[in-house]
């Protein structure tokens, strides 16, 4: 007799599932012209994901004999994934429709990738965790090329695609010698190992960076990241605008779910990689992007700066850490999803452009657009009062407690040289003369920017506390 | 009625300045000069009230806390004493003057609101300073009126010679306001506070505290005095600080008559006379400022002599005027110094904007040996320039008539007598030969202007015309000032109601008999009441026998003191001097700073430096972007080895 796991505390992930079944056969019963149905299935299947997570339970639960665990700390994430793929949904169909790009299966791989995220950020074991990220991993190769009659989009997916195998085999391998050394793949099971207090195996620590090596990919940090410029130029638009989000935020949170909770007594083995890939990540972002013509390139190595600065809390290896972390992937969230709307939005007589210059002039033609563009690259260069001044504000606090202080300084310094990039896109919205004004925004894409650039600045900087509460709640879940 | 009479002109300033474009120029002129009239008939009204109103009329307006830091506790105020009264006549009065003056003399200037705007500006910092009730309002006026100043030198700032002639006026100021500046901080040290009445009131208690400095034992109220003598002398032109007064003659005239002739230059004066209670205390200061004073009284009487241009020739001998106001401060009779600042502010703002009166009928010409044969064309200012030198030189009968500077003159020179001590003694013989060849240049500026063979060219002669009555005007009231306010004051300033009338603004201290240095100078031998009007009528005649009587005679004299000229024309080197002293070096040391020191090593390693490194890294880093996947691959596997190597590295 074997017993049934308890499937209440999965219920979210296994309604995205059916869901996800359930999309993929109406697309394919209905056929070609079915995008924009599935698409807004998909996004009302991902709303009442949403609610069942809210309305599960919020103490820790471990199910699938403890392959599984759901806490207020993987519900805070899954939140922000699901917000981020419902939104690039939304978005995407636009820029789907006029590319010719309006087939069904783009929600549904969305779907499929935010399913394996979820079960990346519940992952409570080194296999859960690597089948998550494959389930996600897949899907992502698959979009990526989504363009697939397109040189660049199909050389993307097949970049993505080998430089994601080698990183896979790198996580594999790393787990493969935690196995070996440790005996277990369970992160309780190896968290009560180290908390024991033994000296743990060099063949752990070999382990243990791999692993880590291989989910720096899936975050892009340095120097794994030489994938992001090249996948996000040639992706589809929209699918990058999906890249630079959700699975981001889905690694990040699974990369220190696995630092803290199962190597959390070995921080001072971790740390002084955290510290390299942070310093690295922000370097590199702050100078690489300076010369890019390219919006799409630009926002790659912008993305490859913010995740130096989340890591930096993480770093910090400290519940402030991590709560800095949740805050600034939600941030992270606004300012990148606000963002790819107005890049989806570029659009000049009938085709898209995606070089800075062609927002020239910006200001005169689309005033309000141009307005929320300042607000969020204010807010990416961290300039106060926007929201992105406050997620790296408590980073780099938490880095100073835990006495990480060169590494905030070192912060602190990269984001003045960052601000060079992110105020030439103002100067040029502002001052240059306007060339071709761009074509008018969807309504969607007008409410997303709207939205975003008003939770950006001011909404943050007024209702703060209920992220920060938010967050604070799910970073302790993590420390119990 | 303190405060409007203080805030309208800063209200016209800002009007003027702000929205001189929308209200036009002429609009500009009436508000800025309607204030201005409104501002000094309400001046006269307090003068007549605190002056005449016995010592309990004085009174302190409370406006707001300034700086409340710990102990240190500032105010901004205004404090109402005769002092304040009779300054703030001078000022409001000269200052309506020259606004309306201004209206015929700037009305071929295309920027004559600003021009008004400025105007106003200085007036109302010309009051901050004269009403402040502690020394960091004195100073915020007294850096006030400087900018102010700049600023109107600077008027044509098309004209390189009036933008070096600001700089040198701003440069040379900024002595003396360290000076000054470092005054207030030695008065802070000593008292704990810059408030005037509780610094008065505990300095008998500090008459001999002494600072060490260095392992010298200096008496604290010197130095403090000497300190704040030095920000005086920067402002008031005297020599050593001096140089920058004759070239500030680049801006337009009216400015040189309120600002370097009534006004600003004679804050030296009212700031020594206000802090009476402390020079009292501090003999040693006192004669240095009697000698600074004295020779600056002769040396600028010497050169004046020497010049041409006409406005120079006033320059100097304002700059001489006032060496004379601070001989009288340093023998202890500061009433006597702010009698002759009065009446010397109306006399000298009648002479120069009677130069620009004559400057404007000669179609701009300023050297007086282009001028000469005029005096029928332009009689009323003729007649003005007359009034003007006759109240300069000091002209009148002791005991019956006089014009204004005769008393105020007088009482200097009595007091000069009257002190007995080295300096004042020289102070009084020097004072004398400079009233001599005050009478002199004088009477040469009126004979080489008005009289003899007109040099100028026909084009110019034919235009010679009497100014507009905008500008006539203000000639006839300045004139009154100049023949009147001597008798008419003299009994309040320095007479027998004296004491009522000062109040508790200054302090004299009896000497030995008992009696103040005042006193004492009405009981000098009967010759020296004399003595000035003789000496100036000697310089007057003088005048004649070389400028009209035989015109080569001058040319003979030159020649036979050649190098003594030489010395003189040139103002004694000074500026010469403090070029190679202090302008080329300080030159040459920024020079290798800028381009050494600056350039290269500061820009070099900091922001150009930092922005070459960060453009170069950031070209560095785009091309490690190859686009070759085996490229991306080898980078992946090199950092884990790496990452992995430094673990290994570091844990040993």
């Amino acid at each position: 007799m074997v017993a049934m796991p308890d499937l209440l505390p999965a219920l979210p992930e296994l309604f995205l599932a059916c869901a996800g079944m359930l999309l993929l056969m109406i697309g394919v019963f209905r056929g070609e012209g079915s995008l924009r149905l599935v698409s807004w299935l998909a996004v009302g299947a991902l709303l009442v994901t949403g609610v069942l997570l809210v309305l599960g339970p919020t103490e820790r639960t471990v199910t699938f004999s403890g392959l599984f665990v759901s806490d207020s700390f993987a519900v805070f994430a899954k939140l922000l994934v699901l917000t981020a793929t419902a939104l690039t949904i939304i978005l995407s169909q636009r820029y789907l429709e006029t590319e010719q790009l309006a087939r069904f299966e783009y929600p549904v791989l969305l779907v499929f990738a935010t399913l394996g995220m979820m079960g990346m950020i519940s992952a409570n074991d080194l296999i859960a965790l690597y089948v998550g990220l494959e389930l996600q991993s897949l899907s992502l190769y698959v979009i990526a090329a989504f363009k697939r009659d397109f040189a660049k989009s199909s050389e993307a997916g097949l970049k993505y695609f080998v430089l994601g195998a080698l990183s896979s085999g790198m996580l594999l391998y790393g787990a493969s010698l935690v196995y070996g050394f440790a005996g277990t793949t369970n992160f309780d099971a190896l968290a009560a190992l180290f908390a024991a207090g033994e000296t743990p195996a060099v063949g752990v620590i070999v382990g243990m960076v791999f692993v880590a090596a291989g989910l720096a990919f899936k975050i892009s940090a340095v120097p794994f990241h030489m994938w992001t410029p090249d996948v996000y130029e040639g992706a589809p638009t929209s699918v990058t605008a999906f890249f630079a989000v959700a699975p981001k935020i889905a690694a990040i949170t699974l990369f220190i779910r696995v630092l803290v909770d199962p190597f959390g007594d070995l921080l001072a083995q971790w740390q002084q990689v955290i510290w390299f890939c942070a310093v690295a990540s922000m370097i590199l972002g702050s100078l690489a992007a300076i010369q890019q013509s390219n919006i799409k390139r630009l926002m790659a190595y912008s993305s490859i700066g913010h995740i130096g600065y989340a890591l930096v809390g993480l770093a910090a290896g400290t519940e402030a850490g991590v709560r800095g972390v949740l805050i600034y992937m939600a941030i992270y969230l606004a300012m990148n999803v606000g963002t790819f709307a107005i890049i989806l939005s570029m659009r000049v007589q009938g085709r898209m452009v995606e070089e800075i210059r062609d927002l020239s002039g910006l200001s005169k033609s689309h005033p309000m657009m141009a307005l929320a563009m300042a607000i969020f690259m204010w807010s990416m260069a961290g300039v106060p009062p926007a929201a992105g001044f406050f997620g790296k504000f408590y980073v780099f606090m938490a880095a100073v407690d835990a006495g990480l202080i060169v590494l905030a300084v070192i912060g602190v310094i990269t984001s003045v040289v960052s601000c060079y990039y992110y105020l030439r896109i103002i100067k040029v919205m502002y001052f240059d003369d306007l060339t071709e004004p761009l074509e008018r925004p969807s309504r969607a894409a007008s409410l997303v920017i709207a939205g975003t650039a008003l939770f950006t600045f001011p909404v943050f900087f007024i209702f703060s506390n209920a992220i920060l509460t938010g967050a604070a709640t799910a970073a302790a879940s993590l420390f119990q | 009625m303190e405060i409007a009479a203080i805030f309208l002109p800063l209200l016209g300033a800002f009007v003027a300045g702000l929205f001189g474009r929308f209200i036009g120029d002429k609009g500009a002129q009436i508000v800025t000069c309607s204030l201005m009239v409104v501002a000094a008939i309400l001046s006269v009204i307090l003068f007549v009230q605190i002056g005449f109103g016995g010592p309990e009329a004085a009174r302190t307006v409370h406006l707001f806390t300034w700086i409340d830091s710990g102990s240190f506790e500032v105010a901004w105020s205004l404090r109402m004493d005769t002092l304040t009264a009779v300054m703030l006549v001078v000022v409001n009065v000269v200052s309506c003057m020259v606004h309306i003056y201004s209206i015929g003399y700037m009305s071929h200037d295309p920027s004559k609101a600003r021009f008004m705007s400025y105007l106003s500006l200085f007036t109302f910092m010309m009051l901050m300073l004269v009403t402040a009730d502690n020394l960091l309002q004195m100073f915020f006026g007294w850096e006030g009126v400087g900018l102010a100043s700049y600023l109107l030198i600077n008027f044509w700032y098309e004209k390189k010679s009036a933008n070096d002639a600001s700089m040198k006026a701003f440069l040379v100021n900024r002595v003396g306001d360290f000076g000054f500046a470092l005054g207030i901080m030695a008065i802070f040290l000593i008292f704990g506070t810059v408030q005037f009445d509780e610094i008065f009131a505990q300095v008998p208690e500090k008459a001999n505290a002494t600072f060490n400095f260095l392992g010298f034992e200096v008496h604290a109220l010197t130095t403090a005095c000497l300190l704040l003598f030095i920000g005086a002398m920067g402002k008031s032109a005297q020599l050593g600080l001096h140089t920058w007064l004759p070239d500030a003659m680049e801006g337009p005239t009216p400015v040189s008559a309120l600002i370097h002739a009534a006004t600003m230059v004679t804050a030296g004066v009212f700031m020594l006379a206000r802090m009476s209670p402390l020079f009292e205390y501090a003999p040693d200061a006192l004669a240095f400022v009697t000698v600074m004073g004295a020779l600056t009284a002769i040396v600028a009487a010497t050169i004046g002599m020497t010049q041409f241009d006409i406005k120079r020739v006033i320059a100097y001998s304002t700059m001489s005027q006032l060496g004379y106001m601070f001989f009288a401060i340093g023998v202890g009779a500061y009433p006597a110094a702010i009698f002759h600042l009065m009446t010397h502010a109306f006399f000298k703002a009648l002479l120069f904007l009677g130069a620009g009166s004559v400057i404007h009928a000669m179609s701009g010409e300023q050297d007086m040996r282009n001028m000469g044969g005029v005096w029928r064309q332009i009689r009323f200012t003729y007649a003005m320039m007359w009034i003007g030198n006759l109240a300069l030189a000091g002209i009148g009968i002791y005991g019956v008539f006089g014009f204004a500077g005769f008393y105020s003159k007088d009482i200097i020179l009595e007091t000069a007598y009257a002190d007995h001590s080295w300096y004042g003694t020289m102070a009084f013989w020097l004072g004398l030969a400079a009233a001599a060849l005050t009478a002199f240049y004088s009477w040469r500026l009126l004979f080489l202007t008005f009289h003899g063979e007109p040099r100028a060219d026909e084009k110019v002669m034919a235009h010679v015309h009497e100014s507009p009555l905008s500008m006539t005007i203000p000639l006839g009231i300045l004139a009154v000032g100049a023949v009147f306010s001597g008798i008419v004051a003299y009994p309040w300033f320095v007479g027998h109601d004296l004491a009522h009338f000062w109040g508790g603004s200054i302090l004299m201290l009896a000497n030995a008999e008992g009696e103040t240095i005042i006193d004492a100078a009405h009981h000098v031998p009967g010759w020296v009441p004399w003595a000035p009007t003789v000496v100036a009528l000697a310089g007057i005649g003088f005048a004649w026998l070389f400028y009209v009587k035989s015109p080569d005679l001058p040319g003979r004299a030159v020649a036979s003191i050649r190098q003594l000229h030489g010395i003189v024309f040139n103002k004694y080197y000074f500026d010469e001097l403090y070029d190679a002293l202090f302008v080329k070096p300080a030159m040459k040391l920024g020079l290798g700073l800028w381009k050494g020191g600056d350039e290269k090593v500061i820009d070099g390693f900091g922001p150009d430096g930092a922005a070459n490194l960060t453009q170069r890294l950031s070209g560095v880093a785009s091309r490690l972007q190859t686009g070759y996947v085996y490229h991306y691959a080898f980078v992946m596997v090199i950092g884990v080895v790496a990452l992995i190597a430094w673990f290994f590295l570091s844990a040993r």
